[in-house]
Protein backbone atom coordinates (compact mmCIF):
# COMPACT_ATOMS: atom_id res chain seq x y z
CA UNK A 1 0.00 0.00 0.00
CA UNK A 2 1.47 3.28 -1.03
CA UNK A 3 1.28 6.47 0.88
CA UNK A 4 0.18 9.75 -0.65
CA UNK A 5 1.43 13.03 0.65
CA UNK A 6 0.88 16.44 -0.84
CA UNK A 7 3.52 19.16 -0.48
CA UNK A 8 2.90 22.82 -1.33
CA UNK A 9 0.72 21.97 -4.31
CA UNK A 10 -0.24 25.00 -6.36
CA UNK A 11 -2.22 24.73 -9.59
CA UNK A 12 -3.12 27.53 -11.99
CA UNK A 13 -5.22 27.53 -15.15
CA UNK A 14 -4.06 30.22 -17.58
CA UNK A 15 -2.36 31.95 -14.70
CA UNK A 16 -5.47 31.91 -12.48
CA UNK A 17 -4.71 29.88 -9.39
CA UNK A 18 -7.21 27.13 -8.61
CA UNK A 19 -5.24 25.58 -5.74
CA UNK A 20 -2.84 27.47 -3.47
CA UNK A 21 -0.09 25.86 -1.48
CA UNK A 22 -1.93 22.74 -0.37
CA UNK A 23 -0.08 20.39 1.97
CA UNK A 24 -1.39 17.38 3.85
CA UNK A 25 -1.07 13.61 4.09
CA UNK A 26 -3.82 11.33 2.89
CA UNK A 27 -4.31 8.55 5.42
CA UNK A 28 -3.89 5.02 4.06
CA UNK A 29 -6.83 2.64 3.88
CA UNK A 30 -9.38 5.16 4.96
CA UNK A 31 -12.00 7.22 3.28
CA UNK A 32 -10.79 10.79 2.93
CA UNK A 33 -13.63 13.08 1.97
CA UNK A 34 -12.90 16.38 0.29
CA UNK A 35 -15.59 18.95 0.79
CA UNK A 36 -15.99 22.58 -0.13
CA UNK A 37 -18.12 24.93 -2.17
CA UNK A 38 -18.37 24.66 -5.94
CA UNK A 39 -15.27 25.93 -7.72
CA UNK A 40 -12.98 25.59 -4.71
CA UNK A 41 -10.65 23.20 -6.51
CA UNK A 42 -11.79 19.73 -5.47
CA UNK A 43 -11.79 18.26 -8.96
CA UNK A 44 -8.53 20.01 -9.76
CA UNK A 45 -6.96 18.43 -6.69
CA UNK A 46 -8.22 14.96 -7.54
CA UNK A 47 -6.98 15.22 -11.11
CA UNK A 48 -3.51 16.07 -9.83
CA UNK A 49 -3.31 12.76 -8.00
CA UNK A 50 -3.38 10.73 -11.24
CA UNK A 51 -1.99 13.55 -13.41
CA UNK A 52 -5.08 13.64 -15.56
CA UNK A 53 -4.60 17.37 -15.05
CA UNK A 54 -1.81 17.11 -17.68
CA UNK A 55 -4.45 16.77 -20.39
CA UNK A 56 -5.02 20.51 -20.11
CA UNK A 57 -2.19 22.43 -21.82
CA UNK A 58 -2.85 25.71 -20.09
CA UNK A 59 -2.39 24.34 -16.61
CA UNK A 60 0.65 24.89 -14.43
CA UNK A 61 1.43 22.72 -11.45
CA UNK A 62 3.94 23.59 -8.76
CA UNK A 63 4.84 21.71 -5.62
CA UNK A 64 4.90 17.98 -5.10
CA UNK A 65 2.67 14.99 -4.70
CA UNK A 66 4.71 12.21 -3.15
CA UNK A 67 3.63 8.64 -3.53
CA UNK A 68 5.87 6.38 -1.47
CA UNK A 69 8.32 9.25 -1.37
CA UNK A 70 8.50 9.72 -5.13
CA UNK A 71 7.26 12.91 -6.71
CA UNK A 72 4.69 12.02 -9.35
CA UNK A 73 5.32 15.32 -11.14
CA UNK A 74 9.04 14.64 -11.49
CA UNK A 75 10.10 14.68 -15.16
CA UNK A 76 10.98 11.00 -15.14
CA UNK A 77 7.86 9.81 -13.35
CA UNK A 78 5.93 7.07 -15.19
CA UNK A 79 2.46 8.54 -15.74
CA UNK A 80 0.93 5.35 -17.11
CA UNK A 81 1.83 3.27 -14.11
CA UNK A 82 0.75 6.10 -11.82
CA UNK A 83 -2.69 6.10 -13.42
CA UNK A 84 -2.85 2.40 -12.99
CA UNK A 85 -2.25 2.80 -9.27
CA UNK A 86 -4.92 5.49 -8.94
CA UNK A 87 -8.35 4.25 -9.97
CA UNK A 88 -10.75 6.98 -11.03
CA UNK A 89 -14.51 7.12 -10.67
CA UNK A 90 -16.02 10.18 -12.26
CA UNK A 91 -19.22 12.05 -11.62
CA UNK A 92 -20.93 10.80 -14.74
CA UNK A 93 -20.31 7.13 -15.46
CA UNK A 94 -18.42 6.87 -18.73
CA UNK A 95 -18.52 3.36 -20.15
CA UNK A 96 -16.27 2.44 -23.06
CA UNK A 97 -17.86 1.70 -26.46
CA UNK A 98 -17.70 -2.06 -26.08
CA UNK A 99 -19.31 -4.96 -24.25
CA UNK A 100 -19.64 -5.25 -20.49
CA UNK A 101 -16.96 -7.93 -20.53
CA UNK A 102 -14.56 -5.85 -22.61
CA UNK A 103 -15.08 -2.83 -20.40
CA UNK A 104 -13.75 -4.74 -17.40
CA UNK A 105 -10.90 -6.41 -19.28
CA UNK A 106 -9.83 -3.21 -21.06
CA UNK A 107 -7.32 -2.24 -18.37
CA UNK A 108 -5.87 -5.71 -17.78
CA UNK A 109 -5.47 -6.28 -21.53
CA UNK A 110 -3.62 -2.97 -21.85
CA UNK A 111 -1.26 -4.16 -19.20
CA UNK A 112 -0.56 -7.46 -20.82
CA UNK A 113 -3.07 -9.99 -19.50
CA UNK A 114 -3.98 -12.14 -22.51
CA UNK A 115 -5.14 -15.51 -21.25
CA UNK A 116 -8.85 -16.06 -21.70
CA UNK A 117 -9.37 -17.93 -18.44
CA UNK A 118 -7.55 -15.30 -16.47
CA UNK A 119 -9.59 -12.49 -18.04
CA UNK A 120 -12.81 -14.32 -17.23
CA UNK A 121 -11.67 -14.69 -13.67
CA UNK A 122 -10.90 -10.98 -13.41
CA UNK A 123 -14.31 -10.08 -14.83
CA UNK A 124 -16.18 -12.20 -12.33
CA UNK A 125 -14.10 -11.06 -9.37
CA UNK A 126 -14.37 -7.36 -10.18
CA UNK A 127 -18.06 -7.45 -11.07
CA UNK A 128 -18.72 -9.22 -7.78
CA UNK A 129 -16.71 -6.62 -5.89
CA UNK A 130 -18.79 -3.92 -7.54
CA UNK A 131 -21.91 -6.00 -6.75
CA UNK A 132 -22.94 -6.04 -10.35
CA UNK A 133 -22.26 -9.69 -11.15
CA UNK A 134 -25.71 -11.03 -10.34
CA UNK A 135 -27.36 -8.47 -12.59
CA UNK A 136 -25.17 -8.91 -15.67
CA UNK A 137 -23.60 -12.37 -15.53
CA UNK A 138 -26.07 -13.57 -18.17
CA UNK A 139 -25.27 -10.83 -20.68
CA UNK A 140 -21.59 -10.04 -20.48
CA UNK A 141 -21.46 -9.68 -24.27
CA UNK A 142 -24.12 -6.96 -24.37
CA UNK A 143 -23.06 -3.35 -25.02
CA UNK A 144 -22.21 -1.59 -21.78
CA UNK A 145 -24.23 1.42 -22.92
CA UNK A 146 -27.39 -0.66 -22.48
CA UNK A 147 -26.98 -0.73 -18.70
CA UNK A 148 -28.83 1.68 -16.44
CA UNK A 149 -26.84 4.67 -15.21
CA UNK A 150 -26.49 3.17 -11.74
CA UNK A 151 -25.26 -0.10 -13.23
CA UNK A 152 -22.89 1.80 -15.49
CA UNK A 153 -21.33 3.50 -12.48
CA UNK A 154 -20.78 0.15 -10.80
CA UNK A 155 -19.31 -1.15 -14.06
CA UNK A 156 -16.90 1.79 -14.07
CA UNK A 157 -15.93 0.84 -10.53
CA UNK A 158 -15.36 -2.77 -11.59
CA UNK A 159 -13.32 -1.57 -14.56
CA UNK A 160 -11.17 0.53 -12.25
CA UNK A 161 -10.69 -2.32 -9.80
CA UNK A 162 -9.60 -4.65 -12.61
CA UNK A 163 -6.21 -2.96 -12.94
CA UNK A 164 -5.57 -3.56 -9.24
CA UNK A 165 -5.19 0.03 -8.14
CA UNK A 166 -3.95 1.05 -4.73
CA UNK A 167 -6.16 4.06 -4.31
CA UNK A 168 -9.55 5.07 -5.63
CA UNK A 169 -10.18 8.68 -6.61
CA UNK A 170 -13.88 9.42 -6.71
CA UNK A 171 -15.31 12.71 -7.96
CA UNK A 172 -18.88 13.01 -6.72
CA UNK A 173 -19.46 9.40 -7.72
CA UNK A 174 -23.11 9.37 -6.72
CA UNK A 175 -24.09 12.75 -8.13
CA UNK A 176 -25.83 11.38 -11.20
CA UNK A 177 -27.37 8.35 -9.51
CA UNK A 178 -30.75 7.62 -8.01
CA UNK A 179 -30.87 7.18 -4.19
CA UNK A 180 -30.84 3.37 -4.30
CA UNK A 181 -27.85 3.19 -6.65
CA UNK A 182 -26.11 5.89 -4.63
CA UNK A 183 -26.63 3.85 -1.51
CA UNK A 184 -25.17 0.75 -3.10
CA UNK A 185 -22.09 2.70 -4.20
CA UNK A 186 -21.68 4.07 -0.67
CA UNK A 187 -22.01 0.56 0.70
CA UNK A 188 -19.23 -0.54 -1.64
CA UNK A 189 -16.90 2.17 -0.38
CA UNK A 190 -17.40 0.95 3.17
CA UNK A 191 -16.22 -2.49 2.09
CA UNK A 192 -13.44 -1.28 -0.20
CA UNK A 193 -11.75 0.95 2.33
CA UNK A 194 -10.27 -2.08 4.05
CA UNK A 195 -8.08 -2.62 1.01
CA UNK A 196 -7.88 0.73 -0.71
CA UNK A 197 -7.18 4.32 0.10
CA UNK A 198 -10.32 6.14 -0.98
CA UNK A 199 -10.34 9.85 -1.82
CA UNK A 200 -13.91 11.01 -2.19
CA UNK A 201 -14.99 14.41 -3.44
CA UNK A 202 -18.51 15.11 -2.37
CA UNK A 203 -21.02 17.90 -2.23
CA UNK A 204 -23.26 15.97 0.08
CA UNK A 205 -22.40 16.69 3.69
CA UNK A 206 -24.47 13.77 4.92
CA UNK A 207 -22.50 11.48 2.65
CA UNK A 208 -19.26 12.80 4.12
CA UNK A 209 -20.66 12.19 7.60
CA UNK A 210 -21.63 8.64 6.72
CA UNK A 211 -18.45 7.62 4.94
CA UNK A 212 -15.49 9.76 5.85
CA UNK A 213 -12.77 8.81 8.29
CA UNK A 214 -10.79 11.88 7.42
CA UNK A 215 -12.09 15.21 6.25
CA UNK A 216 -10.52 17.92 4.12
CA UNK A 217 -12.12 21.30 3.60
CA UNK A 218 -11.14 23.47 0.63
CA UNK A 219 -12.26 27.04 0.23
CA UNK A 220 -11.41 29.15 -2.82
CA UNK A 221 -8.38 27.08 -3.68
CA UNK A 222 -7.03 26.94 -0.17
CA UNK A 223 -6.85 24.05 2.21
CA UNK A 224 -8.65 25.48 5.19
CA UNK A 225 -8.78 22.58 7.55
CA UNK A 226 -8.18 18.86 7.64
CA UNK A 227 -8.44 16.25 10.34
CA UNK A 228 -10.28 13.17 11.57
CA UNK A 229 -13.87 13.40 10.40
CA UNK A 230 -15.57 13.04 13.80
CA UNK A 231 -13.51 15.77 15.34
CA UNK A 232 -13.86 18.16 12.42
CA UNK A 233 -17.58 17.65 12.09
CA UNK A 234 -18.31 18.15 15.75
CA UNK A 235 -15.76 20.80 16.47
CA UNK A 236 -14.36 22.62 13.44
CA UNK A 237 -11.58 25.03 14.33
CA UNK A 238 -11.84 27.46 11.44
CA UNK A 239 -14.85 29.78 11.22
CA UNK A 240 -15.12 29.15 7.46
CA UNK A 241 -15.42 25.40 8.04
CA UNK A 242 -18.07 26.03 10.67
CA UNK A 243 -20.04 28.23 8.31
CA UNK A 244 -19.83 25.64 5.53
CA UNK A 245 -20.93 22.83 7.83
CA UNK A 246 -23.82 24.94 9.04
CA UNK A 247 -24.80 25.57 5.47
CA UNK A 248 -24.21 29.30 5.58
CA UNK A 249 -21.79 29.09 2.66
CA UNK A 250 -22.31 26.49 0.01
CA UNK B 1 -40.76 27.68 -36.77
CA UNK B 2 -41.99 24.15 -36.88
CA UNK B 3 -43.99 24.89 -40.01
CA UNK B 4 -40.90 26.39 -41.61
CA UNK B 5 -38.86 23.31 -40.81
CA UNK B 6 -41.57 21.06 -42.24
CA UNK B 7 -41.80 23.23 -45.33
CA UNK B 8 -38.10 23.14 -46.08
CA UNK B 9 -37.93 19.41 -45.40
CA UNK B 10 -40.85 18.92 -47.78
CA UNK B 11 -39.16 21.09 -50.42
CA UNK B 12 -35.93 19.12 -50.23
CA UNK B 13 -37.54 15.70 -50.17
CA UNK B 14 -40.11 16.73 -52.77
CA UNK B 15 -37.46 18.04 -55.13
CA UNK B 16 -35.49 14.83 -54.79
CA UNK B 17 -38.58 12.74 -55.33
CA UNK B 18 -39.46 14.62 -58.52
CA UNK B 19 -35.92 14.08 -59.79
CA UNK B 20 -36.06 10.37 -59.01
CA UNK B 21 -39.50 10.00 -60.57
CA UNK B 22 -38.44 11.78 -63.77
CA UNK B 23 -35.28 9.69 -64.06
CA UNK B 24 -37.18 6.48 -63.37
CA UNK B 25 -40.09 7.19 -65.70
CA UNK B 26 -37.83 8.42 -68.49
CA UNK B 27 -35.32 5.63 -68.02
CA UNK B 28 -37.66 2.72 -67.32
CA UNK B 29 -38.61 2.35 -70.99
CA UNK B 30 -35.02 2.01 -72.08
CA UNK B 31 -33.93 -0.04 -69.10
CA UNK B 32 -33.36 -3.68 -69.89
CA UNK B 33 -31.45 -6.65 -68.63
CA UNK B 34 -29.06 -6.27 -71.53
CA UNK B 35 -28.19 -2.79 -70.38
CA UNK B 36 -26.66 -3.96 -67.13
CA UNK B 37 -25.14 -7.20 -68.39
CA UNK B 38 -23.69 -6.44 -71.82
CA UNK B 39 -20.94 -4.33 -73.23
CA UNK B 40 -21.94 -1.82 -75.89
CA UNK B 41 -21.85 -3.22 -79.40
CA UNK B 42 -20.59 -1.22 -82.34
CA UNK B 43 -23.77 0.70 -82.99
CA UNK B 44 -24.91 1.10 -79.39
CA UNK B 45 -24.72 4.85 -79.44
CA UNK B 46 -26.81 4.89 -82.59
CA UNK B 47 -29.55 2.99 -80.84
CA UNK B 48 -28.49 -0.58 -81.60
CA UNK B 49 -27.76 -3.63 -79.42
CA UNK B 50 -25.66 -3.75 -76.27
CA UNK B 51 -25.46 -2.41 -72.75
CA UNK B 52 -23.49 -0.32 -70.34
CA UNK B 53 -21.63 -2.93 -68.35
CA UNK B 54 -18.39 -1.13 -69.21
CA UNK B 55 -19.61 2.06 -67.54
CA UNK B 56 -21.11 0.26 -64.53
CA UNK B 57 -17.95 -1.70 -63.82
CA UNK B 58 -15.82 1.34 -64.61
CA UNK B 59 -17.74 3.57 -62.23
CA UNK B 60 -17.59 1.04 -59.43
CA UNK B 61 -13.84 0.62 -59.93
CA UNK B 62 -13.22 4.36 -60.14
CA UNK B 63 -15.38 5.29 -57.17
CA UNK B 64 -14.32 2.27 -55.12
CA UNK B 65 -10.64 2.87 -55.79
CA UNK B 66 -10.85 6.58 -55.09
CA UNK B 67 -12.85 6.06 -51.90
CA UNK B 68 -10.37 3.50 -50.66
CA UNK B 69 -7.35 5.63 -51.46
CA UNK B 70 -8.93 8.80 -50.08
CA UNK B 71 -9.89 6.91 -46.92
CA UNK B 72 -6.35 5.73 -46.36
CA UNK B 73 -5.11 9.29 -46.80
CA UNK B 74 -7.93 11.08 -44.98
CA UNK B 75 -7.84 9.05 -41.77
CA UNK B 76 -4.36 10.17 -40.66
CA UNK B 77 -5.14 13.74 -41.75
CA UNK B 78 -8.31 13.75 -39.66
CA UNK B 79 -6.49 12.28 -36.68
CA UNK B 80 -3.76 14.86 -37.03
CA UNK B 81 -6.37 17.59 -36.76
CA UNK B 82 -7.32 16.39 -33.26
CA UNK B 83 -5.70 18.17 -30.36
CA UNK B 84 -4.70 14.88 -28.75
CA UNK B 85 -2.73 13.64 -31.72
CA UNK B 86 -1.64 16.66 -33.76
CA UNK B 87 -1.23 19.19 -31.02
CA UNK B 88 -1.43 22.69 -32.44
CA UNK B 89 -5.01 23.94 -32.73
CA UNK B 90 -4.17 26.96 -34.87
CA UNK B 91 -2.33 24.86 -37.42
CA UNK B 92 -5.20 22.39 -37.42
CA UNK B 93 -7.67 25.17 -38.12
CA UNK B 94 -5.53 26.32 -41.02
CA UNK B 95 -5.61 22.80 -42.47
CA UNK B 96 -9.38 22.68 -41.91
CA UNK B 97 -9.81 25.92 -43.81
CA UNK B 98 -7.67 24.69 -46.71
CA UNK B 99 -9.69 21.49 -46.91
CA UNK B 100 -12.92 23.48 -46.97
CA UNK B 101 -11.48 25.62 -49.76
CA UNK B 102 -10.38 22.56 -51.74
CA UNK B 103 -13.86 21.15 -51.36
CA UNK B 104 -15.20 24.20 -53.13
CA UNK B 105 -12.92 23.81 -56.15
CA UNK B 106 -14.92 22.54 -59.17
CA UNK B 107 -14.03 18.99 -60.07
CA UNK B 108 -13.15 19.93 -63.66
CA UNK B 109 -10.16 21.75 -62.18
CA UNK B 110 -8.94 18.54 -60.56
CA UNK B 111 -9.54 16.77 -63.84
CA UNK B 112 -7.51 19.32 -65.78
CA UNK B 113 -4.82 19.36 -63.12
CA UNK B 114 -4.59 15.58 -63.18
CA UNK B 115 -4.55 15.58 -66.96
CA UNK B 116 -1.68 18.08 -67.10
CA UNK B 117 0.41 15.97 -64.76
CA UNK B 118 -0.43 12.83 -66.70
CA UNK B 119 0.61 14.50 -69.96
CA UNK B 120 3.84 15.53 -68.33
CA UNK B 121 4.47 11.97 -67.17
CA UNK B 122 3.53 10.59 -70.54
CA UNK B 123 0.59 8.66 -69.08
CA UNK B 124 -2.60 8.26 -71.03
CA UNK B 125 -6.14 8.33 -69.74
CA UNK B 126 -6.53 5.32 -67.47
CA UNK B 127 -8.27 3.78 -64.50
CA UNK B 128 -5.33 4.84 -62.35
CA UNK B 129 -5.48 8.42 -63.59
CA UNK B 130 -9.21 8.56 -62.96
CA UNK B 131 -8.84 7.14 -59.47
CA UNK B 132 -6.17 9.69 -58.60
CA UNK B 133 -8.20 12.63 -59.91
CA UNK B 134 -11.32 11.42 -58.09
CA UNK B 135 -9.28 10.95 -54.94
CA UNK B 136 -8.38 14.63 -55.07
CA UNK B 137 -12.06 15.47 -55.46
CA UNK B 138 -13.28 13.47 -52.46
CA UNK B 139 -10.30 13.76 -50.13
CA UNK B 140 -11.32 17.13 -48.63
CA UNK B 141 -14.88 16.13 -47.81
CA UNK B 142 -13.74 12.80 -46.43
CA UNK B 143 -11.04 14.32 -44.22
CA UNK B 144 -13.37 17.03 -42.94
CA UNK B 145 -16.22 14.61 -42.28
CA UNK B 146 -13.86 12.30 -40.38
CA UNK B 147 -12.46 15.28 -38.52
CA UNK B 148 -15.93 16.27 -37.32
CA UNK B 149 -16.64 12.69 -36.31
CA UNK B 150 -13.49 12.58 -34.19
CA UNK B 151 -14.30 15.93 -32.66
CA UNK B 152 -17.59 14.46 -31.44
CA UNK B 153 -15.78 11.85 -29.35
CA UNK B 154 -16.09 13.28 -25.86
CA UNK B 155 -13.07 14.19 -23.79
CA UNK B 156 -14.54 12.34 -20.83
CA UNK B 157 -14.56 9.12 -22.85
CA UNK B 158 -10.89 9.53 -23.68
CA UNK B 159 -10.16 10.42 -20.08
CA UNK B 160 -11.86 7.23 -18.94
CA UNK B 161 -9.33 5.33 -21.01
CA UNK B 162 -6.34 7.43 -19.98
CA UNK B 163 -7.28 7.05 -16.34
CA UNK B 164 -6.81 3.30 -16.71
CA UNK B 165 -3.23 3.83 -17.81
CA UNK B 166 -3.77 3.75 -21.58
CA UNK B 167 -1.53 5.86 -23.78
CA UNK B 168 -2.96 8.26 -26.35
CA UNK B 169 -2.36 5.72 -29.10
CA UNK B 170 -3.88 2.83 -27.22
CA UNK B 171 -6.86 5.05 -26.53
CA UNK B 172 -7.12 6.00 -30.18
CA UNK B 173 -6.95 2.42 -31.36
CA UNK B 174 -9.33 0.82 -28.92
CA UNK B 175 -11.69 3.59 -27.88
CA UNK B 176 -11.70 6.61 -30.19
CA UNK B 177 -11.76 4.65 -33.46
CA UNK B 178 -14.36 2.30 -32.08
CA UNK B 179 -16.60 5.11 -30.94
CA UNK B 180 -16.11 6.95 -34.23
CA UNK B 181 -16.55 3.93 -36.50
CA UNK B 182 -20.20 4.47 -37.52
CA UNK B 183 -19.47 8.11 -38.28
CA UNK B 184 -16.32 7.24 -40.22
CA UNK B 185 -18.37 4.88 -42.33
CA UNK B 186 -20.82 7.67 -43.09
CA UNK B 187 -17.91 9.84 -44.20
CA UNK B 188 -16.80 7.07 -46.55
CA UNK B 189 -20.31 6.71 -47.98
CA UNK B 190 -20.51 10.43 -48.55
CA UNK B 191 -17.26 10.32 -50.48
CA UNK B 192 -18.35 7.30 -52.51
CA UNK B 193 -21.60 8.99 -53.51
CA UNK B 194 -19.72 12.04 -54.65
CA UNK B 195 -17.07 10.01 -56.47
CA UNK B 196 -19.43 7.79 -58.41
CA UNK B 197 -21.46 10.75 -59.61
CA UNK B 198 -18.62 12.97 -60.76
CA UNK B 199 -18.14 13.35 -64.50
CA UNK B 200 -15.79 16.28 -64.95
CA UNK B 201 -12.78 14.90 -63.12
CA UNK B 202 -12.77 11.60 -65.05
CA UNK B 203 -13.45 13.14 -68.45
CA UNK B 204 -9.79 13.57 -69.37
CA UNK B 205 -8.14 11.38 -66.78
CA UNK B 206 -10.02 8.09 -67.15
CA UNK B 207 -11.15 8.49 -70.73
CA UNK B 208 -13.92 6.34 -72.12
CA UNK B 209 -13.98 2.93 -73.74
CA UNK B 210 -16.40 0.20 -74.71
CA UNK B 211 -14.27 -2.44 -73.05
CA UNK B 212 -13.63 -3.51 -69.50
CA UNK B 213 -10.22 -2.46 -68.20
CA UNK B 214 -7.64 -5.24 -67.97
CA UNK B 215 -5.21 -3.26 -65.85
CA UNK B 216 -4.91 -0.03 -63.92
CA UNK B 217 -3.36 1.58 -66.97
CA UNK B 218 -6.27 0.92 -69.33
CA UNK B 219 -8.82 3.62 -69.97
CA UNK B 220 -12.17 3.03 -68.39
CA UNK B 221 -15.78 4.12 -68.94
CA UNK B 222 -18.02 5.64 -66.29
CA UNK B 223 -21.76 6.11 -65.83
CA UNK B 224 -21.76 9.92 -65.55
CA UNK B 225 -19.93 10.15 -68.86
CA UNK B 226 -22.26 7.56 -70.37
CA UNK B 227 -25.16 9.80 -69.38
CA UNK B 228 -23.37 12.81 -70.78
CA UNK B 229 -22.48 11.25 -74.13
CA UNK B 230 -25.88 9.65 -74.68
CA UNK B 231 -27.73 12.84 -73.86
CA UNK B 232 -25.55 14.58 -76.42
CA UNK B 233 -26.62 12.37 -79.32
CA UNK B 234 -29.39 13.50 -81.65
CA UNK B 235 -31.28 10.18 -81.31
CA UNK B 236 -34.27 10.13 -78.95
CA UNK B 237 -33.87 6.41 -78.12
CA UNK B 238 -30.26 6.97 -77.12
CA UNK B 239 -31.29 9.93 -74.99
CA UNK B 240 -33.78 7.61 -73.29
CA UNK B 241 -30.88 5.32 -72.51
CA UNK B 242 -29.12 8.24 -70.83
CA UNK B 243 -31.96 8.33 -68.34
CA UNK B 244 -31.68 4.61 -67.87
CA UNK B 245 -27.96 5.03 -67.15
CA UNK B 246 -28.73 7.78 -64.65
CA UNK B 247 -31.24 5.47 -63.03
CA UNK B 248 -28.61 2.72 -62.72
CA UNK B 249 -26.28 5.27 -61.10
CA UNK B 250 -28.99 6.22 -58.65
CA UNK B 251 -29.68 2.60 -57.75
CA UNK B 252 -25.97 1.90 -57.19
CA UNK B 253 -25.65 4.87 -54.83
CA UNK B 254 -28.83 3.82 -53.06
CA UNK B 255 -27.65 0.23 -52.60
CA UNK B 256 -24.27 1.26 -51.26
CA UNK B 257 -25.73 3.86 -48.94
CA UNK B 258 -28.45 1.58 -47.55
CA UNK B 259 -25.92 -1.20 -47.05
CA UNK B 260 -23.54 1.18 -45.35
CA UNK B 261 -26.22 2.58 -43.11
CA UNK B 262 -27.27 -0.89 -42.00
CA UNK B 263 -23.66 -1.66 -41.18
CA UNK B 264 -23.27 1.65 -39.33
CA UNK B 265 -26.33 1.10 -37.21
CA UNK B 266 -25.12 -2.38 -36.29
CA UNK B 267 -21.77 -0.94 -35.30
CA UNK B 268 -23.26 1.87 -33.26
CA UNK B 269 -24.90 -0.66 -30.97
CA UNK B 270 -21.72 -0.57 -28.94
CA UNK B 271 -21.22 3.19 -28.96
CA UNK B 272 -20.90 4.83 -25.59
CA UNK B 273 -23.38 7.57 -24.69
CA UNK B 274 -25.86 7.17 -27.48
N1 LIG C 1 -10.09 23.41 -17.62
C1 LIG C 1 -10.13 24.54 -16.90
N2 LIG C 1 -9.72 25.69 -17.46
C2 LIG C 1 -9.73 26.86 -16.76
N3 LIG C 1 -10.15 26.95 -15.49
C3 LIG C 1 -10.58 25.84 -14.88
C4 LIG C 1 -10.58 24.58 -15.55
N4 LIG C 1 -11.06 23.64 -14.70
C5 LIG C 1 -11.33 24.29 -13.56
N5 LIG C 1 -11.04 25.61 -13.64
C6 LIG C 1 -11.20 26.61 -12.57
O1 LIG C 1 -10.53 26.16 -11.42
C7 LIG C 1 -11.30 26.38 -10.26
C8 LIG C 1 -11.51 25.09 -9.53
O2 LIG C 1 -12.32 24.23 -10.33
P1 LIG C 1 -12.68 22.75 -9.90
O3 LIG C 1 -13.34 22.11 -11.06
O4 LIG C 1 -11.49 22.11 -9.34
O5 LIG C 1 -13.76 23.02 -8.76
P2 LIG C 1 -14.62 21.98 -7.93
O6 LIG C 1 -14.31 22.23 -6.50
O7 LIG C 1 -14.45 20.62 -8.42
O8 LIG C 1 -16.10 22.49 -8.21
P3 LIG C 1 -17.45 21.64 -8.32
O9 LIG C 1 -17.83 21.32 -6.94
O10 LIG C 1 -18.40 22.62 -8.95
O11 LIG C 1 -17.17 20.47 -9.17
C9 LIG C 1 -12.58 27.05 -10.72
O12 LIG C 1 -12.46 28.42 -10.49
C10 LIG C 1 -12.65 26.75 -12.19
O13 LIG C 1 -13.26 27.80 -12.87
MG1 LIG D 1 -15.76 19.19 -9.43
Amino acid sequence: MSHISVRNLTVAYNGHPALRDVSFDIPDRQVTAIIGPSGCGKTTFLRCLNRLIDVNNSVRVQGQVLIDGEDIFAPRADVMSLRRKMGLLSQKPQVLPMSIFDNVTYGPRLHGVRKRAQLEQIVERCLRMASLWDEVSGRLRAPAAELSVGQQQRLCLARGLAVQPEALLCDEPTASLDPISAQSIEQLFMELKNDYTVVLVTHILRQARRLADYLVFFYMGELVEHGPAQQMLSNPSDPRTRKYLEGVIS
Amino acid sequence: MRALMMLSAAAVVGGLLILIVVITVQGAGALSWAMVTQLPSGGYYLGKEGGLLNAIVGSLLLAGGATLLAGVLALPVALYLQRDYGGDTRRANLVRMSLDLLWGVPSIVYGAFGFTIMLYLGMRASLLGGILALTLVVLPIMARAMDEVFRLVSVSLKEASWALGATRWETMRSVVLRQALPGLLTAVLLAFGRAIGDAASVLFTAGYTDNLPQSLLDPVASLPLAVFFQLGTPFPEVQQRAYAAAFILLVLVLLVSVGGRLLASRMSRFSADR
